[in-house]
């Protein structure tokens, strides 16, 4: 595994929509195995981010290449939605729905994918409970659900929205121990937007701090020196 | 026993069978979906303007089927697409739709042949009103509904489910929802004149609550609610034909003695 595999890089790009940018001259890489926490205010284009990293929308300008997006290797935990908590599926049928985007109009799962999908929910803790109905699980269930979906598209890249948002405490540990693992022992690159500060310094390798006036992109000790992180990441440690 | 296998001697109530059972096994499996991604008003806004563009239709001389169609199909596209990014909340846009398009068929009947008999089964449906051309068009939306379940079942799921990750992971879910929507709109256009316009929606929503209450896997419940809902009409145009009741509203109350049911079967498990 070639560990500077670049799987997404912008350079000078400007995102936003309709012509109004809400972030301009933004260059950042992520390579195989890297570890990132974005982190700002509300509205201040973090989502945005994540849809261009996506390939949902495209840059105003400046350059956006994502060769893991090109070859279906992103893995994407979006926040939940309500009306999701109560769908009658099972947790297998919601695993494997991860594959979609590697088949055209077959119609059947292959054996293939049915195993790596056993294998992928064995690794989230949620094996035994693949013949259980989603809305009967708890929300730290529920989310280690679609992280395994997440995983059956994931080859490199793991891109999560606020993953934690409404987990208990134990739950939430629990979801950044899974995190570090894929990290650590998979090499798997995750991109991560949060507001849980005190966590994201602790877990994330690299900050990318977005706000109105401008972005800053570092290590944590480099982000916890700079103007950005005194001012809004000061009181995460 | 007798009296019901008389009943299928009469034509006109074969091809009220043929026509309802396809009719309600569209509207349930597409119900599911649109049950689930909470757009169960739809078919009751989609059912008012259907009315709406009936009256306009009898009332122009066009003919009634050809002309509510694509009116229908547009208000359809509208509903599900337009409502995402309006500012206005897509219930309320249903029930201003639903509303308008009433009271414009009203007025529009009202001024020229005045409240006939058609409308009237416009309104609450009628077993009379399934000729030859409407049985072809059901056996052609069940073919083209059953395609899209078969080949298009994952990807189905997955936007139902969710459509961000769906579209992040390079499913067209755009392309589904408005493939869903029309296709609901054509069940909507062909079953409103035999179960009615303030009955029809019910054949979309109550087959995927009940087989919601009874099945934890997405399969489990497309299956069922499709056949409950045959079932329930079955059941629903023998009674009505034994006691002279209207079809619309004994089908609705067949298929809500089932619903009641399936709710006591979650409790009792």
């Amino acid at each position: 595994m070639d560990n500077n595999e670049i799987l997404f890089s912008c350079r000078d790009a400007a995102l936003g929509y309709e012509h109004k940018p809400l972030l301009e001259h933004l260059n950042f890489k992520v390579r195989r195995g890297d570890y990132i926490c974005v982190v700002g205010e509300n509205g201040s284009g973090k989502s945005t981010l994540l849809r261009s990293m996506l390939g949902l929308i495209r840059p105003l300008s400046g350059e956006i290449e994502c060769p893991a997006q090109r070859e279906g290797k992103i893995g994407y935990l979006p926040q939940q939605t309500e009306a999701q908590r109560n769908f009658p599926a099972t947790v297998e049928e919601i695993v494997l729905s991860g594959f979609l985007n590697r088949r055209g109009l077959c119609m059947l799962y292959s054996r293939a994918e049915k195993a790596d999908a056993l294998m992928n929910m064995g690794k989230l803790g949620v094996l035994e409970l693949r013949r259980h109905c989603y809305r009967d699980l708890s929300g730290g269930q529920q989310q280690r659900v679609l992280l395994a979906r997440a995983l059956c598209a994931a080859e490199s890249l793991l891109i999560l929205d606020e993953p934690v948002t409404g987990l208990d405490p134990a739950a939430t540990q629990e979801l950044y121990k899974i995190l570090r693992y894929l990290n650590e022992k998979e090499n798997m690159a995750i991109v991560m937007v949060t507001h849980d500060l005190t966590a994201a310094m602790q877990e994330a390798k690299t900050v990318l701090h977005i706000g109105r006036s401008g972005w800053f992109c570092g290590s944590v000790a480099e982000y916890l020196r700079s103007s950005e992180g005194k001012r809004f990441g000061g009181d995460g440690r | 026993m007798k009296l019901l296998i008389s009943m299928f001697a009469y034509p006109f109530i074969l091809r009220a069978f043929a026509v309802g059972i396809l009719v309600s096994l569209c509207a349930s499996l597409l119900g599911v979906p649109l049950v689930l991604k909470r757009y169960s008003m739809i078919g009751d806004g989609l059912s008012h303007v259907s009315f709406g563009a009936l009256a306009v239709a009898v009332a122009c001389g066009f003919s009634p089927l050809w002309f509510s169609i694509p009116v229908v199909v547009l208000a359809a596209f509208f509903l599900l697409r337009v409502a995402e990014k309006s500012r206005v909340s897509a219930d309320a846009l249903i029930a201003v739709f639903s509303a308008s398009a009433l009271s414009i068929g009203i007025l529009v009947t009202s001024l020229t042949t005045g409240m006939t008999t058609d409308v009237d089964s416009y309104m609450f449906g009628s077993i009379l009103a399934m000729s030859r051309s409407d049985v072809v068009l059901s056996v052609t939306l069940t073919l083209a509904v059953l395609i899209l379940f078969v080949l298009c079942y994952h990807k189905i799921f997955a936007v139902t489910f969710d459509e961000r990750f769906s579209r992040a992971t390079g499913v067209r879910a755009d392309a589904y929802k408005t493939l869903i929507s029309i296709l609901t709109a054509l069940t909507v256009v062909l079953g409103m004149r035999m179960m009615g316009a303030m009955l029809i929606s019910s054949l979309i929503i109550f087959p995927a609550l009940s087989a919601m209450r009874l099945f934890k896997s997405f399969r489990a419940v497309v299956l069922c609610a499709g056949a409950l809902s045959v079932v329930c009409f079955c059941a629903g145009l023998s009674a009505s034909y034994l006691l002279s009741t209207p079809v619309g509203a004994t089908v609705v109350v067949c298929d809500l003695s089932v619903f009641l049911a399936c709710c006591l079967i979650e409790k009792i498990r």
